[in-house]
């Protein structure tokens, strides 16, 4: 890595952990598990990394096999964090159990 | 630089966009799902920008990958119960840091003759806490699932052995560092990772494990971004300083809300320590029977309820909010009062009660509900312990002296769900079981609350 590109780096990291500061401390508690699940997916990101290792050009098969394994946790981890997330969130956007007129038929048992 | 190559920067620049303003709508309940939709654009935005960018050429190992990863990751976002939630999280750090790890270990079998000191730093850093994360998630996440004790594991001289094992975990990365030619210091360095992550969370008590949670969510958060300095991605550094931070707040969080500071909840082995300073816990409980309980609250004005872990493990959300709700219906103003620490992560009782179709409106955080509870007529203190324990506030001997607590006690009267005399996981007595305004009510917390529901309809 050269001085040039380190130095750049290193602006985006104190720029993106500032503004990191700033949005999260004004997450409500209320959402904090929400919060943590969906920084976990976003952090997923880290499944870039692992496609160019699973299959770029002047990589090895060895590497290409770390990069499966690579590939597949990541994307556990971004389809299964996205995926919940949003379950949790579809909760907290409900209002008042009234205005979800769906919630209730299949939990009444008729006698016969 | 090749036109493909600019298509992937500018994937890389609009997804970093995306997930700074999808955080940014989880400021509110309203905004946070929209949010999250924008952060999967961004997601897919960026896959997409490599597949096209990266100069691939063997496909397979991606497809594979992908459609595993796919089947596994949606499976588990399906079928995951709400009250699972802190153990399935754990696993999703696991699983994000062992990625991390991963492709620092390739990198390394790649391309270790050529990386410059900056790079081969970062790379030790980000697969020493890939792999220390990986493992100490599995094991939070296995105290959560009950399958390893979630009482604390302690031995003679634990902190001596891994400080010892730190110690030797940095001197096997410094030594990489300076020699990279000995590929035996690099695979030391991951060994000892592996090592030190299962011996870093085995002695800390389930009481703790939203300390924990935040606290991997920051190093798996930070082992991405190391991983964006390896290989020179911006979107990897912002994704994960970001995933970083906010592990990072939260932990601080959790932390103040027990009164402790990040190395007593790491070191401290909290719990397993047996208080014999629970001066005033003297007297006799009394007991109250499931009628006369559901009496008071039926005449009450207002209630609130407090939920604890026991609520989760009873799986007692939905029969809560029947309560709460009928009660309601007879004009009885009700409120929850949700503790930051209370559950095993943070936030992890607002899930379970929206869940349960209790409106985010009514529940209320510790600041804001306190002033409420000497104008309250019945506190329904639903597993919770710990976080009511008013020795906190008034025993400065007390071991969680100065936690903040939910001041139910201030309340005219007090019912406690409670399976039985058992302490809270801190072994602490708690005096407020002991009080003349508190009753207890014995027995699973989810038949508890449905027999109260329906006793209280027949008053």
């Amino acid at each position: 890595m050269n001085p040039a590109v380190l130095i750049a780096s290193v602006y985006v990291f104190a720029l993106a952990a500032f503004l990191g500061y700033q949005v999260i401390s004004r997450v409500p508690p209320l959402l904090h598990t929400p919060l943590m699940s969906a920084t976990n997916a976003i952090s997923g990101i880290s499944l870039i990394g692992s496609l160019v290792l699973a299959g770029a050009k002047g990589y090895p098969l060895p590497a290409h096999i770390l990069g499966f394994v690579a590939v597949t946790t990541a994307t556990v981890n971004v389809v299964g964090g996205f995926g919940i997330t949003d379950r949790m969130l579809k909760m907290f956007g409900k209002r008042k159990p009234e205005a979800t007129p769906e919630a209730k038929p299949e939990t009444k048992v008729v006698k016969k | 630089m090749t036109i493909t190559t600019y298509f992937m920067e500018a994937t890389y620049l609009v997804a970093s966009i995306l997930f700074v303003l999808a955080l940014k709508g989880m400021s509110h309940p309203e905004t946070a799902r929209r949010g999250m939709f924008l952060a999967e654009g961004g997601m897919f935005a960026a896959i997409v920008g490599t597949l096209v960018g990266a100069h691939i050429v063997t496909w397979v190992w991606i497809i594979a990958g992908l459609a595993v990863g796919s089947i596994i990751g949606a499976w588990m976002a399906v079928s995951v119960p709400m009250t699972a939630m802190p153990q399935r999280t754990a696993l999703s750090h696991a699983f994000g840091a062992l990625a991390a790890a991963l492709v620092g270990i390739g990198e390394f079998v790649v391309k270790a003759s050529q990386m410059g000191a900056v790079t081969r730093g970062a790379l030790g850093f980000e697969v020493m806490l890939g792999a220390l994360t990986t493992t100490g998630s599995l094991i939070a996440a296995g105290k959560l699932q009950g399958v390893i004790a979630g009482k604390p594991t302690q031995f003679r001289g634990q902190n001596a052995i891994n400080l010892a094992l730190a110690i030797a975990m940095v001197a096997s990365f410094v030594f990489f560092w300076i020699q990279p030619q000995t590929v035996a210091a690099f695979y030391t360095m991951l060994g000892l990772a592996f090592v030190f992550g299962v011996l870093l969370v085995i002695p800390i008590g389930s009481a703790d494990m939203p300390v924990v949670m935040s606290l991997l969510n920051s190093y798996a958060g930070l082992a991405a971004a190391a991983t964006g300095f390896v290989l020179g991605n911006n979107v990897l550094i912002i994704a994960g300083t970001l995933d970083g931070f906010s592990g990072f707040i939260l932990s601080v969080l959790m932390c103040k809300a027990m009164n402790r500071s990040i190395t007593n909840v790491l070191f401290g082995g909290f719990g397993a320590i047996i208080a014999e300073a629970s001066s005033n816990a003297g007297g006799v409980m009394r007991e109250i029977s499931l009628d006369d309980a559901a009496m008071q609250l039926a005449f009450a004005n207002r209630v609130i309820f407090v939920p604890g872990y026991g609520l989760a493990t009873a799986q007692a959300q939905h029969a809560c909010r029947e309560l709460g709700e009928l009660l309601e219906s007879r004009g009885v103003t009700v409120k929850y009062a949700i503790h930051p620490v209370a559950g095993r992560m943070p936030g992890h009782m607002n899930v379970l009660l929206a869940e349960a179709n209790v409106p985010y409106s009514s529940l209320c955080e510790m600041e804001q509900i306190n002033p409420e509870f000497p104008s309250t007529d019945v506190a329904v203190v639903i597993g919770a312990n710990d976080v009511v324990n008013p020795d906190a506030r008034d025993n400065p001997k007390s071991i969680i002296a100065g936690m903040p607590i939910l001041e139910v006690d201030r309340a005219r009267s007090v019912i406690v769900l409670k399976r039985g005399q058992g302490r809270g996981f801190s072994g602490l007595e708690n005096p407020l079981f002991f009080k003349p305004c508190t009753a207890m009510l014995y027995g699973d917390a989810k038949s508890s609350l449905s027999h109260l529901a329906q006793a209280v309809q027949h008053v």
